[in-house]
């Protein structure tokens, strides 16, 4: 069982108050949906949970089995999907899977990759530089990525960005089979997607 | 989580393979581009031919010789070793990096990378310079060990500022006026100990410079990762 806290969590850019006194609990199995108008900053506080940006006052902890997760633990065990996330351009799909399994220090065979592409719906393309993609096609990459150490965090920011209505029916399934097992945040405007989410954060800008 | 973590680094197996992964990708990402290599390459090349025309071959001083060898290495490493981490700002990679990364394994990774860099330019410089300079060639292999020894303190002195300079406006410029006041202590070194070796020096006559590279190079290195998670997180 895992478990996220917000507590009192405020960010500031110099004057400019983003958001503040944000306070939340998620237990394995919740989902949250932030919502609210553009530049309210929704990004910036995931970006915050996941130590992306430091706080200006609050705490954000991390737990598994009752412990409180350490920095590079926090880091291994949740992942994030944006569409201001780049990979590398000049590595194939299958360099940039293998690359951030290494980072993360989680082994994968060749056949966990191929198994993660087919089930982004990038079966075949495992070996092309990813800058030949389009951007649909990076956004499933992503997914593939985040879902590499079966994260117990996910993070989802725009979730159907650039997808076409076969990548959206994908994520969806995705989304509905992991939030049973897992953590899941989204940052989002679009009903469809915030209404997968059982609880709801609305920002204010 | 959010607490800065005031610890001391530790490094572990598991950190330096992540740091080699790391290094794997930036190595195969510059051998598809060839961009750093290239920039130093073209830069370090044209300087040395147009410093072989100007100053003709033969006669020159054993210390001016070493200040015009140092000054090439350190123009031509100001070219190319901040592209190490421009690059993961100018592709958008950063963020993944350091969403995924940990801060020291990048910091690892980057440092070996400019390491392997600095090695490769060598490699090619040296034996360029003892041909377009016409240097005698009596301690050639005393020199390379001082010129291994530079590479080891330039990668640790600039890898650092290479990421600090990374985000800003115009990093080009910047890269090299901070560089400097950080490097000039191991360029006076090294044009010192150059002139002795290429004057017949024995290693005897240089050990005090090697000792203050490898001790210089130690406390940048160490300095380096105690500091690098500040300049690397937001």
């Amino acid at each position: 069982m895992c478990r996220l806290s917000v507590t009192n969590l405020a960010k500031r850019f110099g004057p400019r108050k983003v958001f503040s006194d944000i306070s939340f609990q998620l237990e394995t199995g919740d989902s949250l949906a932030v919502v609210g108008p553009n530049g309210s900053g929704k990004t910036t506080l995931l970006m915050t949970i996941l130590n992306g940006y430091h706080p200006t006052r609050g705490e954000v902890t991390f737990y598994r089995g009752g412990r409180r997760l350490a920095e590079s633990q926090v880091r291994t065990s949740s992942s994030l999907v944006a569409p201001y996330l780049n990979f590398y351009d000049d590595l194939t799909a299958e360099e940039n899977l293998k690359f951030f399994a290494s980072v993360t220090g989680r082994n994968v065979t060749g056949k966990e990759i191929n198994s993660l592409l087919d089930r982004v719906g990038l079966e075949g393309r495992g070996m092309d530089l990813i800058r030949a993609y389009s951007s649909g096609m990076k956004q499933r990459l992503k997914y593939a990525v985040a879902l590499l150490g079966r994260p117990e965090f996910l993070f989802l920011d725009e979730p159907t960005s650039s997808l076409d209505e076969h990548g959206k029916r994908i994520v969806f399934d995705m989304i509905e089979e992991y939030r049973k097992n897992g953590i899941l945040v989204i940052a989002t405007n679009e009903r469809e997607e915030y209404s997968l989410a059982s609880n709801l954060c609305r920002l204010d800008q | 989580m959010n607490e800065r973590n005031t610890a001391l680094p530790q490094i572990s197996a598991g950190l330096i393979s992540k740091a080699l992964a790391i290094y794997a990708k930036d190595l195969r990402l510059e051998l598809r581009s060839r961009y750093a290599v290239n920039t130093i390459l073209m830069f370090s090349i044209t300087t040395l031919a147009v410093v072989s025309y100007s100053l003709g071959q033969g006669g020159l001083s054993p210390r001016l010789l070493s200040a015009l060898y140092w000054i090439i290495m350190f123009f031509s490493s100001m070219a190319g070793l901040a592209q190490v981490f421009i690059r993961e700002e100018e592709a958008g990679t950063s963020l993944v990096l350091r969403l995924t990364a940990e801060p020291n394994a990048v910091y690892l990774g980057k440092l070996f990378f400019n390491l392997t860099l600095l090695l490769v330019m060598t490699v090619i410089i040296t034996p360029l310079f003892f041909i377009f300079m016409d240097v005698p060639v009596d301690n050639v292999l005393l020199f390379v060990l001082m010129a291994l020894f530079a590479v080891i303190a330039l990668c640790s002195a600039t890898t650092l500022v290479a990421a600090i300079i990374a985000r800003a406006a115009v990093k080009g410029t910047l890269f090299a006026v901070v560089a400097f006041p950080i490097i000039i202590v191991p360029m006076m070194v090294l044009v010192t100990g150059g002139a002795k070796v290429l004057d017949g020096g024995s290693v005897g006559d240089v050990s005090a410079e090697l000792q203050l590279l490898v001790a210089y190079s130690g406390v940048m290195i160490t300095a380096s990762i105690l500091l690098f998670r500040f300049v690397w997180q937001e």
